[in-house]
């Protein structure tokens, strides 16, 4: 477990992240600007998803760490989204 | 205090002279094993005050109308009393003790990972302790909400709820970084050798635990200070006259607090998976399935949350749902309870204190867990709802499951913690009494309930008066066990005959150390070989 | 930060304390989960509400204050390469430039609030709860008590980074002890993450 070598990620690829997250953030003020009825909410919450991905990836070296920390990472958001399924079978049925 | 052992030139951690003397000895002191007895010893205190209120609940109860108290104190009464028991003794409980004291050295360390941070969870205990008592003394009420805080009266009685909700946040914080720190020690100072599947059912437990404490006390958290937030700005996320639901706020308080009866019992039944082959003798049966059960309560205890709301007006949908999930979820329950009764099965038992304490552990932990399919199953939840039924049932499991599982383990970990033995005579004495007195404190409500004596009350109707008799003598028989089995261990601490390294031939790691333990646990750290196991006999 | 003091501990770990700080920023996504519960439950009940009030916010300052975090979430993600590259002076500067960048969201965030008072909209306000509907105190309820709570971690991250920066320039923090400016990366990325969806959720309903 020891020497564990750290990654070091180029500058450049922070910056390319960046973009990408800023286009997706306009990305997602055009989508609701639109008008999608129910699904503009849904359009920005895959934006956000796939924001939050670049930055669990990248910017908190989820890619180049062990993969145990993904699993876990992947385990608490199941966790919260089976929370919030549960939730609503009372709202939704009431 | 001397110690037998080889290793002589080693000073033992109760008498270490570090930096500082006296009191901050131990109270700026890092030793995961002095902040144990830190915590163990400010949870005896708090557990005294909590049993004196449930005392004098019972004793109000003995006899219909007022005996000792008014209505309005009884509500005090029960509401600090659920305060103090839940958050302050059986959610620490065993991790904060044994966890603290046992897991480095079970599996071969020198201390957790975060020293620090865990004496800083001490110093948040206490914090929070502080501040539920402070609403007690201080303000215009008692706080009377029951410990469920349920809305909207928590943010309605005018009572003086805002430190005790405070309390528990800080109460929170203490769980946290306790699970926090285990769950890293866990994962990175195992000794070499010792895979996962060769750890010791104890840290597996707590490991467990760990998750829970990390991943349910967040969402009591905002919980509360939402409840704050509306008493004080009125923001109407939980008050009806606002369009806020109160059925929310109990959705989110039961998020966090079904699992947070995991957080009670798993460790408790950790403590029992390492006594019961110990005095048997024999290894553990189904070690794996244990691990998987343990495993599988942490995760499908979360989704069951809804049976504590069953009549509050939640969908059908969701009602069957959750009577489902609670149906599930006791089947890894009973597969510890089958693989504990097989471990005896053709052992060569040695019954000891903490043998009989694991035993009692089993009896009274399959009550309550009976009695819980029982609220489990739609069609009885409705009759017996906010009944001396529940009451029963979660003194059963809580009490009967927590209590006589750290009784167990203190009878058991007793010569390691304090480098001598306990009178084993006047251990069973206490023992016995302790069982007799909770049978009849707490069986009795089981029929109040079912006959329909709500929980709650500080009144009864004449027709109950047969069982609340029956049950307050119990009380009484109870406490006289208890008071029994704390001046035993107290006076043995001082005056008990030595304990050798490993009085009961355990296979642990924990018995390979001289009793009490040196500073760093090991001189140098163990290695666990392909043979080795925690359960070799 | 507590958590990750063992730093001056002989038996340092590098795994551990970033294993620590993970766990730690589960306890905070919970926490946040926990508000986002609500919220969904209270949009689900309340959609046409939660749209009008939703007009109210401008969605230009919420925009304006994503880019901030995104670029200052990168800034300090350069910095822990910066050191790894052993260049302690882009380090320090970097760390520097997130520290004005969350001052700045701060800022905003002030003259946001601000405007919203001065239209007599906070939570339990007369104007709230006398001329609006339940969805529309719901929704400020929700939205002063979120960003209330997501500032508040602007300000803890803030102090993190500045307590990182000290060490760097001190020269405790270095190349091969980094743990202390990677987790105070963590968090504020964990407080990026939380804005990236708090953003669309109160600004974005149309
Ligand atoms: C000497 C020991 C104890 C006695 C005599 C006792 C007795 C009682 C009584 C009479 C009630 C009130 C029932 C009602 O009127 O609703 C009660 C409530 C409760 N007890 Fe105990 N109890 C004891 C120990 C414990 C322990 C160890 C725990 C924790 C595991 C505990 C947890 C609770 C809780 C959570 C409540 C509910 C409080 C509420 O309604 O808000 N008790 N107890
Ligand atoms: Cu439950």
């Amino acid at each position: 477990m020891e020497n564990e070598k750290h990654h070091i990620v180029p500058y450049k690829v922070y910056i390319y992240i960046l973009v990408a997250l800023i286009a997706m953030t306009f990305m997602s003020i055009g989508i609701t600007k639109i008008n999608l009825g129910e699904y503009s909410v849904l359009g920005a919450m895959i934006f956000a998803t796939l924001k939050s991905i670049l930055v669990l990836s990248w910017f908190m070296h989820l890619k180049f760490d062990q993969p145990f920390l993904r699993i876990m990472v992947g385990f608490v958001a199941l966790l919260f989204f089976a929370v919030i399924f549960i939730t609503f079978l009372d709202y939704y049925f009431r | 205090m001397q110690t037998a052992t080889q290793l002589e030139h080693e000073v033992n951690y109760l008498d270490y002279k570090g930096k500082y003397k006296g009191i901050f000895a131990w109270i700026f002191s890092t030793d995961h094993k002095r902040i144990a007895l830190l915590y163990m010893y400010s949870m005896l205190t708090m557990f005294v005050v909590g049993v004196a209120l449930g005392l004098a609940m019972k004793l109000e109860l003995i006899a219909p109308g007022k005996t000792i108290m008014d209505p309005q104190t009884y509500n005090a009464v029960f509401t600090v009393h659920g305060v103090i028991m839940i958050f302050m003794i059986v959610i620490p409980g065993l991790p904060a003790v044994f966890g603290n004291f046992m897991l480095p050295i079970m599996i071969g360390a020198k201390d957790v990972a975060f020293p620090k941070i865990n004496l800083l969870s001490w110093y948040f205990y206490v914090a929070g302790a502080l501040l539920v008592i402070s609403s007690v003394l201080f303000g215009n009420g008692t706080p009377d909400t029951g410990w469920t805080f349920y809305a909207p009266y928590s943010f309605k009685s005018g009572t003086n709820l805002l430190p005790a909700i405070f309390g528990a946040f800080v109460l929170g914080f203490s769980s946290i970084l306790t699970g926090l720190n285990f769950i890293v020690t866990i994962h990175r100072m195992r000794a070499p050798g010792m895979t996962w599947f060769k750890m010791p059912l104890f840290p597996w437990s707590l490991y467990g635990t760990a998750w829970i404490q990390l991943l349910a006390t967040p969402v009591i958290g905002i919980t509360l200070v939402l409840v704050a937030l509306e008493r004080i700005f009125n923001i109407g996320v939980f008050d009806p006259a606002l369009g806020g639901d109160p059925i929310l706020y109990q959705h989110l308080f039961w998020i966090y607090s079904h699992p947070a009866v995991y957080v009670m019992i798993l460790p408790a039944m950790g403590a029992i998976s390492e006594i019961i082959p110990t005095f048997s003798q024999k290894h553990i049966f189904g070690y794996r399935a244990i691990i998987v059960s343990t495993l599988a309560i942490a995760f499908v205890g979360y989704f069951v949350w809804g049976h504590h709301m069953f009549t509050s007006g939640m969908s059908g949908t969701a009602q069957y749902t959750f009577s489902i999930l609670t149906f599930i979820v006791a089947i890894p329950s009973a597969i510890k309870v089958f693989n504990w009764i097989s471990t005896m099965h053709k052992g060569s038992i040695n019954p000891e204190a903490p043998f009989l304490w694991a035993v009692t552990f089993i009896f009274v932990f399959m009550i309550g867990g009976f009695s819980g399919l029982v609220l489990g199953a739609l069609a009885t939840n409705v009759h017996v709802h906010d009944t001396a039924f529940v009451v029963a049932h979660f003194h059963f499991i809580v009490f009967g499951g927590v209590g006589f599982a750290f009784f167990g383990a203190i009878h058991y970990w007793f010569p390691k913690m304090f480098g001598r033995m306990y009178d084993k005579v006047w251990a069973k004495v206490g023992w016995a009494f302790f069982t007799v007195g909770f049978l009849t404190l707490y069986s009795p409500m089981f029929y109040l309930g079912m006959m329909g004596m709500p929980r709650r009350y500080y009144d009864y109707l004449p027709e109950f008066h047969a069982g609340n008799i029956l049950s307050t003598l119990g009380s009484w028989v109870m406490t006289f066990g208890l008071l029994i089995i704390v001046i035993n261990l107290f006076r043995s601490a001082k005056n008990g005959a030595i304990a050798s390294i490993n009085p009961w031939n355990s296979k642990t790691l924990e018995w390979t150390v001289p009793s009490p333990p040196p500073l760093e646990n090991f001189d140098e750290i163990p290695v666990y070989g392909e043979k080795d196991g925690p359960y070799e006999y | 930060m507590e958590h990750v003091a063992q730093h001056s501990d002989p038996h340092y770990d590098q795994e551990a304390s970033k294993l620590g700080m993970w766990l730690f920023i589960f306890t905070e996504l919970l926490l946040f989960g926990g508000l986002f519960i609500v919220y969904a439950i209270y949009r689900f009940l309340n959609p046409e509400a939660f749209q009008m009030a939703g007009h109210e916010l401008n969605i230009t300052i919420g925009a304006i204050n994503t880019i901030i975090l995104l670029v200052s979430s990168m800034t300090i993600a350069m910095s822990t390469s910066a050191l790894q590259k052993k260049n302690k002076g882009l380090t320090v500067l970097l760390l520097e430039i997130t520290i004005m960048l969350a001052l700045i969201f701060l800022i905003n965030k002030y003259f946001e609030w601000g405007v919203k008072f001065d239209h007599g909209i906070w939570p339990g306000s007369e104007h709230l709860l006398n001329d609006m509907g339940h969805g529309e105190v719901l929704f400020f309820g929700l939205y002063f008590v979120m960003t209330g709570l997501h500032a508040l971690h602007i300000v803890i991250g803030m102090i993190i980074i500045i307590v990182a920066l000290n060490k760097v320039q001190k020269g405790t923090v270095h190349a091969d002890r980094p743990s202390l400016l990677e987790n105070a990366g963590l968090y504020w990325h964990l407080v990026d993450l939380i804005w990236i969806f708090l953003f669309p959720l109160f600004y974005l309903i149309h």
